[in-house]
């Protein structure tokens, strides 16, 4: 094995549960014959989902069910950031640090993360609750600051409120996605500010 | 057709031409470094940008098509911009280090930084460091170097077909490697040596011995396999440093097979650099003169019935031309040259001959494979049908080993009545068969080397005329050989005279004391055992299982050692040159015979090469032109009989060793035990 973000503690054996193993055959299905290579990043994706994270024993599982060379698949798995090659904590905190959201005070929500679980950037608790990991942009800039937890955008951040989201998963809450401050999705914080008047009657 | 205007100059090239190659019709010489004419555009160095009118940006000449009316500038102020930009950009991560690197002389970064790069960097950050990675005994890595044009990738999965290569991770983190630690397992695995622009792959033999300047380089011929793929020799002094291949479309193009580029430091181990004869049950040195002494002593008086001559794989026409012509005199009808014992007929020319050629598989549609391992057999013939594969519409089966050959193809079985079966179209496959316009067969020495090898032969031969592979200006009825020796060995007549006995023959004779006096000329792959008590003239270059089983040794000239001629599978009469001279007493392989035959008395009537070959051209025609093939009549030959049950086998258990050269080799034995011993786990980081 090489390449950074990568284990040498492997397991043996990767075999996807007899649910998704269905759901393989359906997205599998999606693509037309011959193209089947066309499904592995779905597919990794899946054992991703199952396993929390992609062992090289699933990327070869994957290359033998789509008949591809298993280089093929590694190639695939180590080019994107959002497979994960080691195993990850329960919940996968990711945050943005580029320059919307630094503007916006990223630096606070990310010292936040760093004091409330007591881990620095690409490290995992000793519980294996929580992995913090700092990621590029993740397009939610227009309510930045933000995390991504697991498939969940947290958004409008400040120190405060990242600890209060974190402690809430500690105790296996599931806090709201979105929003921190409760704006309606990017809508302007304070409330709309255009298009607020009863538009004039045609002819009045 | 597009006309377009390059640099001026109105040229008109067909459709579907890139801008790169339209201007190397016009001679104009674009830099690259991902770009091969022989492996799919990528068309990610870069380093080929040149400035289309109208169009916003440099344009990769690579990867664009022509169009018509189009105005390419190649040598205009924003193309030298643009190039020494991205030269810049490459040389940010490559390392200084090329006073110390193998490419060094030989390197297309090093060429190309010349017109494109500056001569201080303004990069102060650190450079990238990679890695390197295990590769196997072959290929040395150095990954800093590398710049990432992704050829040694394309070769592998393309041409190789074996696809172990790829670029794992991104951006800075972009490695190409295997991802997980294994050495390569393709026969063709070298070429990414050649195929590297820089020298992040090189050849590890080869590492840190020689600069290219230094090398006084040769063109040659290949003896390993019977492809006869054409070589250029590279040597200092006294000894062969490298073999690296030449371009011939018609044979090779321009790849080699490890075998045939690694075994060379086998050329310097188990030499025979002297005569020897044996005394007191050893074999010690003696001067030529004592040695054709002991030879004349105990040929005194014996009759030609009772002396017998088996040439090897290596040999080359000239000497056997001089050995038929000596075993005559002697009054000997036992000479043969197929010392497998392959049925093979002489008389037949299309009967041991791939008819097809190697180019002219890319025309076939249909393909039979008996008794083959193309693979392990003639490793770049074999990446020619891949190639004919990917091409499309191009059914393959398999009557013989069930291998991994890199393409696939419906294995029929192992069973020799298969071929019976098809030819009766009694099997599917038949059909097939019959439906293709060039349909063509192989037959590999798995099925002719065997008992009943003049039955398979002429089964196949009902095969392919039933089956419509021979016909007005298509012949597709081909036999692989594995013996570089063994065309030109048929060519020349080298088999049994009339009453005279074959290879099985001389053998059982041996055994039983009936013949008395045997002469090997590079025959190494018989059954030494069976020699019983007869008297062992051994000629040949390396001290392999004839001369120690030898009575006298004669020292021969390797491949690389003589001006000599070698038949291709295909019957392409071919010169290998004299790169470095026969070590100590070793002499060229037909002067050896010359003057032995004037010892006893029987002296042959040729004194210069050039006479040599006038007498080769006399028993054959083949000979009258080189470096061609023409093509052979075809006619009646094999024999019918009973096919045995047994399954054909591939002959070649391990590609890596197959004759006194690569059995001398260091090199091969690494790869022997790595790839065919099967222990890949004792790579890499375990040691």
């Amino acid at each position: 094995m090489s390449g950074p973000g990568t284990t040498a503690d492997q397991p043996a054996n990767f075999a996807f549960s007899a649910e998704n193993v269905e759901r393989a055959r359906a997205i599998i299905a999606k693509y037309p014959d011959g193209r089947q290579a066309s499904a592995v990043m779905p597919l990794l994706d899946l054992a991703q989902r199952q396993e929390g994270w992609v062992s090289r024993a699933a990327m070869d599982h994957v290359a033998e069910m789509l008949g591809m060379a298993p280089i093929r698949v590694y190639e695939v798995a180590t080019f994107y950031t959002m497979f994960q090659l080691k195993p990850v904590g329960k919940h996968h905190v990711q945050v943005c640090t580029n320059l919307p959201c630094w503007l916006r005070g990223s630096d606070g929500v990310a010292m936040a993360c760093r004091d409330e679980l007591g881990i620095g950037f690409g490290e995992t608790t000793p519980d294996g609750m929580f992995t913090l990991s700092e990621v590029e942009c993740l397009g939610a800039c227009v309510n930045a600051p933000m995390v991504q937890i697991g498939d969940d955008y947290y958004e409008d951040l400040d120190p405060d409120s990242t600890k209060r989201l974190l402690k809430a998963l500690r105790n296996g809450e599931k806090p709201k996605a979105g929003s921190q401050t409760g704006r309606q999705g990017s809508a302007p914080a304070g409330g709309p500010t255009t298009l607020v008047d009863v538009p004039a009657k045609q002819g009045e | 057709m597009p006309k377009l205007t390059i640099d001026g100059i109105e040229v008109e090239v067909p459709a579907g031409v890139t801008i790169l190659q339209a201007c190397e019709t016009l001679g104009i010489e674009i830099p690259r470094f991902c770009y091969h004419e022989r492996l799919q555009i990528a068309g990610n160095c870069r380093m080929c940008l040149v400035e289309v009118e109208k169009s916003p940006k440099p344009v990769a000449s690579c990867a664009m098509p022509v169009a018509d009316g189009m105005v390419v500038h190649t040598g205009s102020p924003m193309v030298e911009k643009a190039r020494k930009g991205v030269m810049e950009f490459l040389l940010i991560n490559h390392p200084l280090d090329c006073p110390i690197c193998d490419q060094g002389g030989e390197c297309d970064l090093q060429d190309q930084a010349i017109g494109y790069g500056f001569d201080r960097g303004r990069f102060s950050e650190n450079k990238r460091a990679v890695k390197d990675k295990n590769f196997g005994p072959l290929i040395k890595t150095y990954m800093t170097r590398c710049i990432h044009c992704t050829r040694c990738i394309r070769f592998i999965t393309e041409v190789a077909g074996v696809p172990e290569l790829g670029a794992t991770g991104r951006g800075e983190n972009m490695e190409v490697g295997t991802y997980v630690e294994k050495a390569l397992s393709s026969e063709l695995s070298g070429n990414i040596i050649d195929l590297c622009p820089v020298g992040a792959l090189t050849s590890k033999p080869f590492a840190f011995t020689a600069r290219p300047w230094e090398l006084r380089k040769t063109e040659s011929i290949d003896v390993l396999d019977a492809l006869g793929s054409n070589i250029r020799v590279d040597a200092r002094g006294a000894a062969v440093m490298r073999v690296l291949p030449r371009i011939n479309d018609d044979v090779n193009e321009e790849w080699l097979s490890d075998k045939s580029r690694f075994a060379y430091d086998g050329l310097q181990r188990q030499r025979l650099d002297t005569p020897y004869v044996r005394r007191d049950g050893r074999l010690q040195p003696a001067s030529w003169q004592d040695a054709f002494a002991a030879i004349a002593a105990r040929l005194n008086g014996v009759d030609g019935k009772r002396i017998a001559a088996i040439a090897g794989d290596l040999a080359d026409c000239e000497s056997m031309v001089a050995l038929k012509d000596l075993t005559a005199a002697l009054g000997s009808p036992n000479i043969d040259c197929r010392q497998d014992g392959a049925k093979l007929d002489a008389s037949v020319r299309a009967s041991y001959l791939f008819n097809t050629t190697v180019a002219g598989i890319e025309e076939a549609d249909a393909l039979l494979l008996i008794g083959t391992d193309p693979r392990r057999e003639a490793a770049v013939l074999n990446a020619r049908i891949r190639k004919r594969w990917l091409n499309g519409r191009f059914p393959i089966a398999s009557v013989g080993p069930k291998v991994d050959l890199t393409y696939r193809y419906e294995w029929l079985g192992d069973e020799p009545r298969l071929l019976t079966d098809i030819a009766e179209a009694k099997h599917p496959f038949a059909e097939v068969l019959k439906g293709a316009q060039k349909p063509m067969l192989i037959l590999g020495m798995g099925a002719l080397a065997r008992p009943d090898g003049a039955a398979v032969l002429a089964a196949a031969r009902r095969l392919a005329e039933t089956c419509g592979m021979v016909k007005d200006g298509w012949n597709g009825f081909n036999v692989l050989h594995l013996a570089a020796a063994r065309v030109g060995g048929l060519d020349l007549g080298l088999v049994p005279g009339k009453g005279g006995r074959d290879v099985a023959g001389i053998l059982a004779g041996a055994e039983k004391g009936d013949i008395e006096v045997v002469y090997l000329l590079g025959a190494d792959e018989i059954d030494m055992d069976r020699l019983g008590k007869a008297f062992v003239i051994y000629q040949g270059h390396h001290g392999d299982a004839g001369a120690h089983r030898a009575d006298v040794v004669l020292p021969g000239a390797a491949y690389t050692e003589k001006n000599a001629t070698y038949v291709n599978t295909e019957g392409r009469a071919q010169e290998t040159r004299l790169a470095v001279f026969p070590p100590g007493e070793a002499r060229e392989d037909w002067k050896v015979l010359r003057a032995l035959s004037e010892a006893l008395g029987h002296r042959l009537p040729y004194d210069s090469l050039r006479e040599v070959r006038e007498r080769m051209l006399a028993v054959s025609r083949v000979f009258a032109h080189r470096d061609a093939v023409a093509a052979a009549e075809w006619g009646a030959f094999g024999t019918d009989g009973a096919l045995d049950n047994a399954p054909f086998v591939s002959p070649i258990e391990n590609f890596y060793m197959t004759d006194p050269i690569s059995r001398a080799s260091k090199t091969m034995a690494e790869c022997t035990a790595l790839f065919v011993a099967g222990n890949q786990r004792k790579t890499g980081t375990h040691g």
